[in-house]
């Protein structure tokens, strides 16, 4: 049975104004599907809401903004349906553009940080352990649970907002230590330590735990490297597409996670799988889809593309020149373009023939001109995503596969790590 | 199932009718549906190319994206949207979609949170009629 503070049920009679009315309407709607006793303070939020699909996720952020909502905590913003500078260059109609700024000015309005990015962990917002939050954004939420161990449920579109305006939450899942519990054990067999160095492996685990996990938190014991942020941020983009996963434990690895007993808090696991060479090179094979001839494109950065990537990709484009059949794409955020350029490795990325869309992504923002038929990513979540929404084929690679393909005008990739030994 | 009758948990209550869309596969909407068409585009999953609309969609659990909720609420909108959703256990993505629906539309669907077992016997193409309460009954088709 939910019971309110005076605070909330005054906010929900009304009494501090008609927006957080609506919001707490809803918070206190779904805390009673939760089963929650009571709401919670968060002290931070990230608004996945901010995705323009269409009339309706308008009116909804029109009408909080008309109401004269306000965040009542910081509160970072998600990618858009467009990139406010660069539509043009594309193929967004500019019915579209409008419409999708006009949902983000919305979200603005409402006292939110225009950081536009799917991966705000790798912004000034970066929360910290123990750290109460409201986030949507599938794989921003997988990451922020596991690698950093903030705490949020995995919430939805349309509900983030309304925690954010609130600053409540429904006092229940992974908010609490109880429910923090590994669920599932996943253990790597004979999987050697130089595959676990590849650039592909946390994305393809990622996709395969993703498939394997079903509703429960998955535990994976048997790495051995000490994987980079942004491999674990491509395993929470791959585990979060394939699967509901919202929080993950890496033995030996993730925070709350340093020891097999600790994953589990001293329970046992509810089922027990193996992982072999055979189920990850499979896991590798799905996200494929193409014959791997033709390439028009090569798209780096679902999540945003980091500093870190930027600093990994110059060295491997420096002096070369994408062949001129194919296009050369990298999403990120304002933020981290600006980081690139002040690093000095933003310069021979450009000269390779790479451009760069801020703010949004392919699968936001309809941009790709209907010519663009068969892809090549480093992204678990792109390839898993393309061929769906935008009825692209996709070939899986490493980022130096990625960058070769582009140089040959046709897909190269080094699979010497994945054959079997 | 077409000769029993279920207790579903009404997540989100309402009376509606429609053939039963049966999958053990979790479902992403985003990524999954187009709410322009109705149809299943998640070429991934089985129900490829199926057309949802004004079905009881009966799905495990969603997965991926946070954006599953609000292509139903578009769906709603346009009127592409399933007429029921039937989980096991509570789907929190689905039920959120239905208050805001409500909210923000005055229409919405019911989320009826099923057993395993009772979700198991389900069968795609079944007529089915979900009450007020819950409760979920096959019903014959009026030719």
């Amino acid at each position: 049975m939910l019971t309110l503070t005076t605070r909330d049920s005054a906010v929900l009679a009304g009494d501090h104004g008609p927006a957080a009315q609506l919001a707490m309407s809803i918070v206190v709607r779904m805390a009673e599907i939760y089963g929650a006793e009571s709401l919670m303070d968060v002290t931070q939020a990230h608004i996945d809401s901010t995705l323009y699909l269409g009339d309706a996720t308008l009116e909804f952020a029109e009408r909080l903004a008309s109401l004269g909502a306000r965040v009542a905590v910081p509160t970072s913003l998600n990618v858009s349906g467009v990139d406010e500078c660069g539509w043009r260059e594309w193929a967004v109609s500019p019915e579209w553009a409008a419409k999708a700024a006009r949902q983000m000015l919305a979200y603005e309005q409402m006292g939110a940080i225009p950081t536009w990015t799917c991966a705000p962990y790798q912004t000034h917002l970066r929360p910290v352990f123990g750290q109460q939050i409201a986030w949507g954004e599938s794989n921003a939420i997988a990451f922020a649970n596991s690698v950093i161990g903030a705490r949020t449920e995995r919430y939805p579109d349309l509900l983030d907002i309304c925690c954010a305006i609130t600053g409540r939450v429904p006092a229940v899942g992974l908010h609490l230590t109880e429910h923090r519990a590994g669920e599932l054990l996943l253990r790597l067999i004979d999987v050697p330590e130089r595959l676990q160095q590849d650039d592909q492996f946390f994305a393809v685990l990622g996709h395969l735990v993703g498939k394997l996990a079903g509703d429960l938190i998955p535990v994976v014991d048997g790495i051995v490297v000490r994987p980079a942020e942004d491999q674990l941020k491509a395993f929470s983009a791959a585990v979060a597409s394939s699967g509901r996963v919202a929080l993950f434990h890496l033995v030996g690895v993730t925070p709350e996670a340093p020891t097999l007993d600790e994953a589990f808090r001293g329970r046992a696991p509810q089922r027990s799988l193996e992982i072999t060479m055979a189920d990850l090179r499979a896991a590798r094979d799905e996200l494929t889809t193409a014959d791997g001839r033709e390439l028009d494109m090569v798209i780096l950065g679902s999540p945003h593309f980091s500093l870190a990537e930027f600093a990994q990709l110059a060295p491997l484009v420096r002096g070369r020149r994408a062949h001129a059949r194919v296009k050369f794409l990298i999403t990120s955020s304002r933020l981290m373009r600006e980081q690139a350029d002040e690093r000095g490795v933003l310069a021979p990325i450009l000269e390779f023939g790479a451009r760069i869309t801020l703010d949004t992504c392919i699968l936001t923002s309809p941009m790709l001109p209907p010519d663009i038929r068969t892809l090549m990513t480093n992204s678990a979540k792109y390839a898993y995503y393309a061929p769906s929404l935008l009825n692209t084929r996709v070939t899986f690679g490493s980022m130096a596969d990625c960058v070769a393909s582009a140089v040959e005008g046709r897909v190269v990739r080094d699979d010497s790590a994945w054959r079997t030994e | 199932m077409a000769d029993r009758v279920i207790a579903g948990r009404p997540i989100v209550a309402g009376e509606v009718e429609g053939d039963a869309l049966v999958t053990h596969d979790a479902f992403s909407f985003w990524g999954g549906f187009d709410f322009r068409t109705g149809r299943i585009i998640d070429q991934r999953h089985p129900l490829v190319g199926v057309r949802a609309s004004g079905c009881i969609l009966a799905v495990p659990f969603s997965k991926g994206s946070s954006t599953t909720t609000a292509v139903l609420l578009e769906a709603v909108r346009a009127g592409t949207a399933p007429a029921a959703i039937v989980t096991t256990g509570v789907d929190t993505f689905f039920a959120l979609a239905a208050i805001v629906a409500d909210t923000m539309y005055g229409r919405t669907f019911p989320v009826i949170a099923l057993s395993a077992p009772d979700f198991a016997t389900l069968r795609t193409g079944v007529r089915l009629r979900i009450d007020r309460d819950g409760t979920i009954h096959p019903v014959d088709r009026v030719c």
